[in-house]
């Protein structure tokens, strides 16, 4: 008896010393590997020349279509480029629309949901209706049809996939301030006499956040096999830049005779989007574990 | 409950039900209409020859006039709509023929990739669960985390990676083409990542209905694990991935866009694709508007597959 009350007094203070956010990590090695993995992106995506010497837009055409060997760990392409190197240099723009749509995506949802779950009923009905069918729509088919309206380039992706990415998050954030409406603490804020406005954001959107952070991290991998996936189909970034998406295309045309144009940047995708993932999910299970 | 009330029920919840359909259907139809007349470019020209051409102003304006395209937004939008309720999808420019002739020719690869797709998923997704779930700490993990590698992997580069291993290098299966072998890389590039998907919605929902009292009650009867698991367990278990499964039927049909166009499949997502890029708006409409009646059956065939699983649910609204 005495034991388990020590025990759990330990791991108490174990509690109190860290963050509670790390725990999952330090419990966890599979979250670990995928936090660890996604902090070198990152870093990688803030200062690439730090990664490699390579230039990854320089052309070498006597060294074209080299098999991934030491020197070039990936091979090269079609130019003679380092595909290693155009990968660290893609992953700046790759992160950056996964994070930007997922950040459109989540603020527009953001409006909707809260519009729809405190503007009265009419406006509940119609959301309601509204995110049941953008729902139906699949992501990629309502991408498709906005993606060339909004032209080639990054920014359009950018348009193209948080467009397409609105109806998953607007249903969540819908059902969340739908439950969060009816809790304890809004309706004492209610009679406390606080302006409606206030209740709103300091009571209802924080608290309806939280369990968006597990969707918007597992969002952000998503995101990027979106994007890159438009890409694929030719509505991505003009092909000189290095990003993961471009990539992919330029290499869809040599599959048959040199795979690591198109394996390599995929895997990468893959990585990144297993990660969040990972991560998300063991996020998941501290905020279950936390009650909330 | 009496037959009367029950049969009113199912009535009310039918009439419901096709009501939801129908503004689903209206819906998505306003969404590719302003998709498609926000797109930049003139469809006229696309539809006389592309951007090379040079066509006389007569025969632009003749065009414009035959397509109604000549009329202010408002009215073509009308008319867009009242055409769609008598069952006119009209006349494809790229194709130049009706966009009902170009589904009839073109929706059954779709829809047959699409069935066998799911269909893989889901027998994967079972047999995995059905077997590995609290089998054995490691055992358990492992396939839990298969099943999140699975999801979490691209169909376009997963098609490229099975298209070059058993197309290219070992040569065992079709690269292209309409015939069942080349069905089988198309299908499998859909059913990994869904099959994972639906694996780990399955398993977090068979866990938990393992600790349900009844799974004891039957054991106490002496019922075998295996029959404690596929006669009770799994009838509570599968019930949130079919729930899910309407949704899987969309994003397959979507996902079929990329598929099909590496496999070079014919198909309505490759024809989505080409109808998108060359802004041909009749034959781009008809196809969403196609997807999103496919997704309305679904959706109703599988809500009522769910009610004959769980009879609780007969009646009920949600």
């Amino acid at each position: 008896m005495s034991q388990s009350l020590l025990a759990g007094r330990r791991w108490g203070d174990a509690r109190q010393g860290r963050p509670a956010w790390l725990l999952p990590l330090v419990a966890d090695p599979g979250a670990m590997l995928a936090a660890c993995f996604l902090v070198w992106l990152v870093a990688t995506a803030m200062a690439p020349a730090l990664f490699t010497a390579r230039d990854p837009i320089a052309i070498a055409p006597r060294a074209a279509f080299l098999p991934p060997d030491w020197a070039h760990p990936f091979g090269t392409d079609a130019s003679g480029r380092d595909i290693l190197a155009r990968i660290i240099w893609g992953t700046r723009s790759s992160l950056l629309i996964g994070v930007l749509s997922t950040g459109l995506a989540l603020g527009v949802a953001i409006v909707i949901g809260t519009f729809g779950a405190l503007g009265g009923r009419l406006a509940e009905r119609c959301v309601a209706r509204l995110l049941e069918v953008l729902f139906s729509f699949p992501t990629l088919i309502l991408s498709l049809l906005f993606a060339p309206s909004l032209g080639s380039g990054t920014r359009s992706l950018v348009l193209a996939v948080g467009i397409g990415s609105i109806a998953g998050y607007g249903r969540l954030v819908f059902g969340q301030m739908r439950s969060v409406r009816e809790a304890g603490y809004v309706e004492a804020a209610r009679v406390l006499g606080h302006p409606a406005w206030r209740t709103i954001c300091v009571q209802i959107v924080p608290n309806a956040m939280r369990p968006l952070l597990v969707t918007a991290t597992m969002g952000v991998g998503q995101t990027i096999v979106w994007a890159s996936t438009l890409s694929f189909l030719g509505l991505g970034a003009p092909p000189p830049a290095a990003e993961w998406g471009t990539m992919l295309v330029m290499g869809r045309d040599y599959i048959a005779q040199a795979w690591w144009l198109t394996f390599f940047p995929g895997l990468f995708i893959v990585l990144t989007s297993l990660s969040t993932t990972v991560l998300g999910r063991a996020l998941q299970r501290t905020l279950a574990a936390g009650g909330r | 409950m009496n037959a009367g009330v029950r049969t009113r029920r199912l009535a009310s919840g039918l009439l419901g039900r096709a009501a939801g359909g129908g503004s689903v259907l209206f819906v998505s139809a306003s969404i590719t209409f302003i998709a498609l007349h926000i797109m930049p470019g003139d469809p006229v020209m696309a539809m006389l020859g592309g951007p090379t051409a040079d066509p006389s102003p007569a025969a632009i304006a003749a065009a414009r006039h035959e397509y109604g395209l000549d009329r202010p937004l408002a009215v073509q939008y009308g008319l867009y709509l009242w055409r769609l309720l008598h069952g006119d999808l009209g006349v494809s420019f790229s194709q130049h023929m009706r966009v009902a002739a170009v589904l009839r020719e073109q929706a059954g690869p779709t829809i047959v990739l699409t069935l066998s797709a799911l269909a893989a998923s889901w027998i994967v997704a079972l047999l995995s669960v059905l077997v590995t779930t609290r089998r054995n700490r490691w055992l358990d993990g492992a396939a839990a985390s298969v099943e999140t590698v699975g999801a979490s992997l691209p169909h376009f580069w997963l098609g490229i990676v099975l298209l070059w291993v058993f197309a290219f290098r070992l040569q065992w299966l079709p690269p292209a083409g309409n015939s069942l072998a080349a069905l089988i890389l198309p299908t499998v590039s859909l059913a990994i990542p869904l099959g994972g998907f639906i694996g780990r919605v399955t398993r977090d929902s068979f866990a938990a209905a393992l600790d349900q009292p009844f799974v004891l009650s039957a054991r106490t009867r002496g019922l075998s694990d295996w029959q404690v698991r596929v006669l009770h367990v799994l009838r509570h278990a599968v019930l949130p991935g079919l729930g899910l499964s309407a949704w899987a039927v969309a994003a397959l049909l979507g996902n079929a866009v990329v598929v099909e166009t590496i496999f070079s499949r014919r198909g309505i997502g490759r024809q989505l694709f080409e109808a998108v890029s060359m802004q041909d708006m009749p034959l781009a409409s008809g196809i969403v508007l196609f997807v999103t009646c496919l997704y309305v059956i679904a959706s109703l065939l599988i809500e009522m597959l769910s009610a004959l699983i769980d009879p609780r649910l007969q009646g009920a609204r949600r």
